[in-house]
């Protein structure tokens, strides 16, 4: 029984270590076909994990990469598809040269793929890249679940109207370095506009749902507010460090603030797993990027009622984490003061997290999955619209005040918990 | 939401599932270490009590309990009684509940009366003690004054609940000490308990003695207001007073 | 329905501080661990969120957070020829009833217990010879020292995040701890807490008198702490909603907030959650432990195979747990033979209530373990020849309590207990109240202990347990011992009216007002098969893969609370488990 237990304790020990070593992969600059196959795999593996396929390639208590999400859109539901080896239902009959297509340029044997898959992204992958990810990508387990394809109503089933979408916003060119920047800039502008497809949630979009030349100024997204990712003091990351950064991507954590919503399972799911080198990579692209040229408004008087009502509340109901002076703890509860995000025009994730809550972000650099409790029940529109003002408005933040009827409305869309009536 | 499908194109998605969720254990109440379920369900919503009608008392215990209650907190210049602060809207509610029957008590036999170091070996419910020992308080008054406790004067009915403390009255069903602790207890939960409860109106309770009710944080004054008096407007977990 | 788990490395009862500690220590080591708890799972934000937390009378009045005597309870009597009747109510005995067990809602007093109190029968013998002992009484060591346990203390530490200053580090002393504690590798994680008005009047007063008043070691984080797991940890609030309270803060060190979050993370843990275990399974020969069964939610029972069995429930539990099982003797209390419910020990608790005239001592500002303590009456830290008895207390200012249900009956003696009177009455004396708090020693006898009832029941038909326990006569001198240095030093603090108490006075009760819940003991670690259930390792004598963890062990109660006492030894045993157990399977001491 105890060589038993002791292999055992080996064996998952071993495995635990092959787990943890993704995080320890060196930048793979090795030529794809000079490499040996295992080690390929390997990276292609560390790639999924960038590019965050099992996220969306996973059902509802369904097998990994088995697929069979239901992705609602505006437009209908989108559902994703099996890329297990699987050959009847999955892509076990695959070429590589299908594979690409599908990944880079957005074409499935069965005409245009719907950018649902952000092939717009992943169109920068390299060739050597691709041909790894393809490596892994086929080595997953074949699962045999047929997944009914689109669900789209006129006219957004009609695949072919995508060539038209297509030209207008899909840019289908390789990833080109800049020459006057680093390397290290470069592998960072790669990753990030790449397989990270950042831009995605970051980057504004024009009507028709195309980027705007506002790359990475924030965004709003149903319900949440993509912040801005330039290098603007007050609604940007002008204030953070390249460790900053780092540090955030890696933990999501860092001394000012903490992952919510979206970004905590793209961090849990993807750039933990980053190796340190692309991580600091992704920061150095970040910091390079030149600040959003807005200057901040005045904040609210103190003696606004608003803010003097939200300071009440603040101090029952938020001042036990976040302190009264709004500090909050490093690494655990965001700081809120002179927070880029406070500071955002667009309250939208401000009021998701008071009114849901938002589960804080459990990683292996940071374990701690510290979360903030759902107000929605607890607070009257008026007593968050008062709160979030003065926040919005106290310690070097300068906002717009945040309304009732914004409260309101909010609560309807994000179905959250009515108040409690009293 | 998730970051995965908010795309390109101005398709904004809406996802139905998160990753964890492939992992399904093979009982319900069984969590599985890197699976990610390891979320609790969060407890239901604070509720304030309906106070516009009675759940377990009737008319008449409700109000001959009242007239208890604002015997042993009477309104004076320190604040209301116990029953204008909601003291018997609080029991009323306490005793249709989980405390009214006693259901986190052992009940199983055999009961037989212990020494008092044993503690109370009864296994009568607050609900049931309420019922008999309000019933015996009108029997026993009627019977020694030939009125209701009610219609006592306040000396009389001072008087009364004083042998009821002392256990010199005797009741047939319950014993007149134990209903009178029991009094005692569920009054002054009333008056100062979280105003959701039905009782402390106005945090009436908490002005008394200077208590700041619901913070849950006093680092600005551990140190600074320290062997100082601090005047604060009280709060609570509603904003129900 | 009866059903059978796949086979585990590692089952563990219990997922409380002892169990969450030792399941850290062995999925680390790789070793696939399944965890059976009683209770449901909670998680800190979800479960004990600051939006719901400050109630009182869901809170430490109707005490929701714990394990209701309806599940499970214990008979008591006093003395061997009583009958010993259920504990019917809630009683003094908090136990946990969810995933954190206790650890959950504890008061926080973080403790190293003193080199003494590992040791006490060598001590004892050494410096007073047999004569100090009362008769019946039953001393023992340990058989692990506190330099044995002193670097898994100091691990224990650093997971909790405890709070507090050094008295003494590598043998040298430090201002502003206690000069008694045992040499400590590393001053505490974080820096003390701040001090209460009636904190200050005491440590004053101690000083006045030529004590050495120095801050309780506490679970309430004093500063921003990354724990030895890497988990975050925030700084005390002094909300006071602490004992019998989940802290939604992340202020409290409980096995949620400490160690749970890592657990989850890794997949060669399981737990099983609100499904009671029932048995531990062995082998024919009784030889070996096969694993244990439970009754699960549903009412099915499941069995849970195992090569290693850890039983770290509540001390109570885990007696009971190896007489229902049957495994090894139990307890004679007419021959004096057998170990299991033996040397059951509880604490001997003295105090002096006060009432000062006109302070603010704002009692609501607290937290469940915020104490400034002298320990000059502590243990052996003084002379005991002629004074007939052996041990002590730690005597503190204990400022763990200002929620107005529960300071309602607070009032001098005399005062009317209803009526304006008492309004009158309570509105001074809520501002005015303070309490010292001596923690005693408690030393085994041969008449207490704790064996199946034969009447009572639990809820699936099995014997309850049952506590045969009265102070003896050595916590009855030192209890009054004790009372008068509390006394006098209340009055030194300038209070106008000063009641002095010693529980063990009056016979042993479940109901004590101010009483502890601090039990010891039934299934003792030690040198000798004859008076110890388990060997150094708290390792069964007869049954080598079977490890019982948690106060259990210990043969005597110091004038401490137990918790990190409980963390050393279980991480010393996960130790002796991953480096000695594993290689060698079978009793690690050969006798």
């Amino acid at each position: 029984m105890a060589r038993n237990l002791l292999q055992r304790a080996l064996r998952i020990s071993f495995r635990s270590g092959i787990v943890f070593s993704v995080t320890a992969l060196p930048v793979c600059t090795v030529r794809a076909e000079d490499a040996p196959t295992s080690a390929r795999i390997e990276h292609g593996r560390y790639l999924a994990v960038a590019g965050d396929c099992l996220a969306c390639h996973t059902a509802t208590g369904g097998q990994p990469f088995a697929g069979g999400l239901d992705l609602k859109t505006p437009f209908g539901i989108i559902t994703t598809s099996n890329i297990t080896s699987d050959k009847e239902t999955g892509i076990g009959n695959w070429t590589f040269q299908q594979f690409e297509n599908a990944v880079r340029h957005g074409k499935g044997p069965n005409g245009h793929l719907y950018p649902a898959m952000p092939y717009t992204a992943y169109s920068q992958i390299s060739d050597p890249d691709i041909a790894d990810l393809w490596e892994y990508i086929r080595t997953l387990p074949p699962v045999n679940h047929k997944v009914e394809s689109n669900k789209l109503p006129f006219p957004y089933n009609i695949r072919s109207l995508l060539v038209f979408w297509n030209l207008l916003f899909f840019n289908d060119s390789a990833f080109v370095a800049d020459a006057s920047k680093s390397e290290e800039i470069n592998r960072g502008a790669y990753l990030v506009n790449g397989l990270e497809h950042c831009g995605t949630c970051h980057t504004p979009k024009n009507v028709f749902g195309g980027d705007t030349k506002k790359t990475f100024q924030g965004a709003s997204l149903q319900g949440w507010y993509a912040p801005d990712l330039t290098n603007n003091a007050h609604t940007g990351l002008g204030h953070w460090t390249e460790d900053d950064i780092v540090t955030y991507l890696r933990s999501g954590t860092n001394r000012y603030t903490a992952a919510s919503g979206p970004m905590t399972e793209a961090i849990v799911n993807s750039t933990q797993h980053l190796t340190d080198a692309d991580l600091r990579a992704i920061a150095a692209y970040f910091k390079s990027l030149p600040p959003r040229t807005v200057s901040p408004p005045q904040p609210l008087p103190a003696s606004n009622e608003q803010v003097k009502a939200g300071q009440q509340e603040f101090v029952v109901e938020c001042s036990a984490c976040h302190r009264s002076n709004g500090k909050g703890i490093s690494n655990m509860i965001p700081d809120l003061q002179n927070n880029p995000a406070i500071n955002a025009l667009n309250s939208d994730s401000l009021l998701n997290i008071v009114l849901k809550g938002t589960e804080g972000p459990a990683t292996h650099a940071n374990p701690t999955g510290a979360a903030m409790p759902s107000f929605g029940w607890k607070l009257q529109d008026a007593q968050i619209a008062n709160v979030l003002t003065y926040v919005r408005n106290s310690w070097g933040n300068a906002a717009p005040a945040i309304s009732a009827a914004d409260v309101s409305k909010a609560r309807t869309a994000l179905n959250a918990q009515p108040a409690v009536p009293r | 939401m998730k970051r995965r499908d908010a795309l390109k194109g101005g398709l904004v998605l809406l996802a139905t599932s998160t990753l964890a969720s492939i992992y399904k254990p093979a009982y319900s109440k069984t969590l599985v270490g890197g699976s990610g379920l390891w979320k609790a369900q969060p407890p239901p919503p604070l509720a304030v009590v309906d106070s516009s009608r009675l759940v377990f008392l009737t008319p008449d215990e409700a109000k001959l309990v009242g007239a208890i209650f604002d015997v042993l907190i009477p309104a004076d210049e320190l604040g209301m009684g116990a029953t204008e602060a909601g003291c018997v809207t609080f029991l009323d509610h306490q005793l249709a509940g989980p405390f009214g029957s006693a259901a986190k008590d052992y009940k199983l036999g055999p009961v037989v009366e212990g020494l008092p170091q044993q503690g109370p070996q009864s296994i009568a419910t607050p609900a049931e003690i309420y019922r008999k020992g309000l019933a015996e308080l009108n029997r026993f008054s009627k019977k020694k004054f030939d009125k209701t406790f009610l219609d006592l004067d306040e000396a009389q009915k001072i008087e009364f609940l004083k042998n009821m403390e002392n256990g010199t009255i005797d009741f047939e069903t319950v014993k007149s000490r134990d209903f009178f602790t029991l009094l005692l207890q569920n009054v002054r939960e009333g008056y100062l308990a979280d105003p959701m409860y039905g009782g402390n109106r106005d945090m009436v309770g908490w002005k008394l003695i200077g208590f700041p009710g619901a913070v849950y944080d006093y680092r600005d004054w551990i140190v600074s207001k320290r062997g100082q008096k601090i005047d604060v407007q009280p709060v609570s977990l509603l904003r129900t007073a | 329905m009866h059903y059978k788990r796949p086979k585990a490395d590692v089952v563990i009862v219990g997922l409380g501080w002892s169990g969450s500690t030792m399941a850290e220590e062995l999925t680390r080591a790789g070793l696939n661990v399944v965890a059976i708890e009683r209770g449901a799972w909670r998680e800190t934000s979800t479960s004990f969120p600051t939006t719901r937390n400050p109630d009182e009378l869901s809170g430490s009045i109707r005490k929701e957070i714990l394990q209701a005597p309806v599940t499970e309870t214990y008979t008591v009597r006093n003395k061997p020829e009583e009958t010993a009747l259920p504990l019917r109510k809630y009683h003094n005995l908090t136990l946990g009833n969810n995933v954190g067990g206790a650890g959950t809602h504890w008061a926080g007093a973080s403790w190293r217990w003193q080199p003494f109190d590992h040791q006490p029968y060598s001590h004892v013998m050494k410096r007073y010879g047999p004569k100090q002992l009362v008769d019946g009484l039953i001393l023992q060591d340990w058989g692990v020292t506190y330099d044995d346990l002193e670097p898994f203390y100091d691990r224990f530490e650093k997971i909790a995040g405890t709070s507090g200053t050094a008295g003494v580090i590598n043998g040298v002393k430090q201002p502003g701890g206690n000069p008694f504690e045992g040499s400590r590798q590393s001053p505490y994680p974080t820096p003390a807490l701040a001090r209460t008005r009636a904190n200050i009047l005491f440590a004053d007063a101690a000083t006045r008198l030529g004590y050495t008043p120095f801050p309780v070691p506490s679970a309430m984080i004093g500063a921003p702490y990354t724990n030895a797991l890497g988990i975050n940890l925030a700084p005390c609030t002094y909300c006071g909603y602490c004992q019998l309270y989940g802290c939604g803060n992340w202020s409290k060190s409980s096995p949620n907030i400490c160690i749970l979050p890592v657990l989850m993370q890794r997949s060669n843990f399981t737990v099983v959650t609100e499904s009671e275990v029932v048995r531990i399974n062995t082998s024919s020969d009784k030889k070996t432990a096969t694993g244990v069964t439970f009754v699960d939610s549903d009412g099915n029972t499941g069995e849970q195979p195992a090569d290693i069995v850890i039983v770290a429930t509540f001390t109570l539990d885990n007696t009971r747990l190896l007489l229902l099982s049957g495994i090894s003797t139990p307890y004679d209390v007419s021959s004096g033979q057998g170990v299991v419910g033996r040397a059951f020990t509880f604490q001997t608790l003295s105090w002096a209530f006060m009432f000062f005239e006109n302070e603010y001592l704002n009692p609501f500002m607290n937290t469940g373990a915020l104490a400034t303590q002298i320990d000059d009456f502590n243990g052996d830290n003084f002379d005991h020849t002629g004074l007939g008895f052996i041990g002590g207390a730690g005597i503190q200012s204990l400022c763990n309590q200002g929620l107005p249900i529960g300071m309602s009956g607070l009032v001098p003696e005399g005062s009317p207990k209803w009526g304006k009177g008492w309004k009158q009455a309570f509105q001074k004396s809520y501002q005015n109240y303070a309490q010292i708090q001596g923690q005693g020693t408690s030393f085994a006898h041969r008449e207490q202990f704790m064996d199946l009832d034969p009447t009572y029941k639990d809820r699936f038909g099995q014997p309850l347990l049952r506590i045969t326990y009265n102070y003896n006569e050595n916590d009855r001198r030192s209890g009054q011992f004790i009372r008068d240095k509390c006394v006098e030093i209340a009055k030194e603090m300038g209070a106008r009216d000063v009641t002095g108490v010693s529980l063990a006075d009056q016979p042993y009760s479940g109901y004590t007002p101010w009483d502890s819940s601090h039990v010891q003991g039934g299934v003792v670690m030690g040198e000798d098969p004859k008076t110890s259930v388990q060997n150094r390792y708290q390792q069964n004598w007869d049954i080598p893969n079977l490890f019982v963890i948690g106060a259990s062990s210990f043969p005597n109660n110091a004038g401490y609370n137990p918790t990190v006492a409980v963390g050393a030894t279980t991480l010393w045993t996960a130790k002796a488990i991953k480096e000695l157990y594993l290689k060698n399977p079978g009793p690690l001491v050969r006798l």
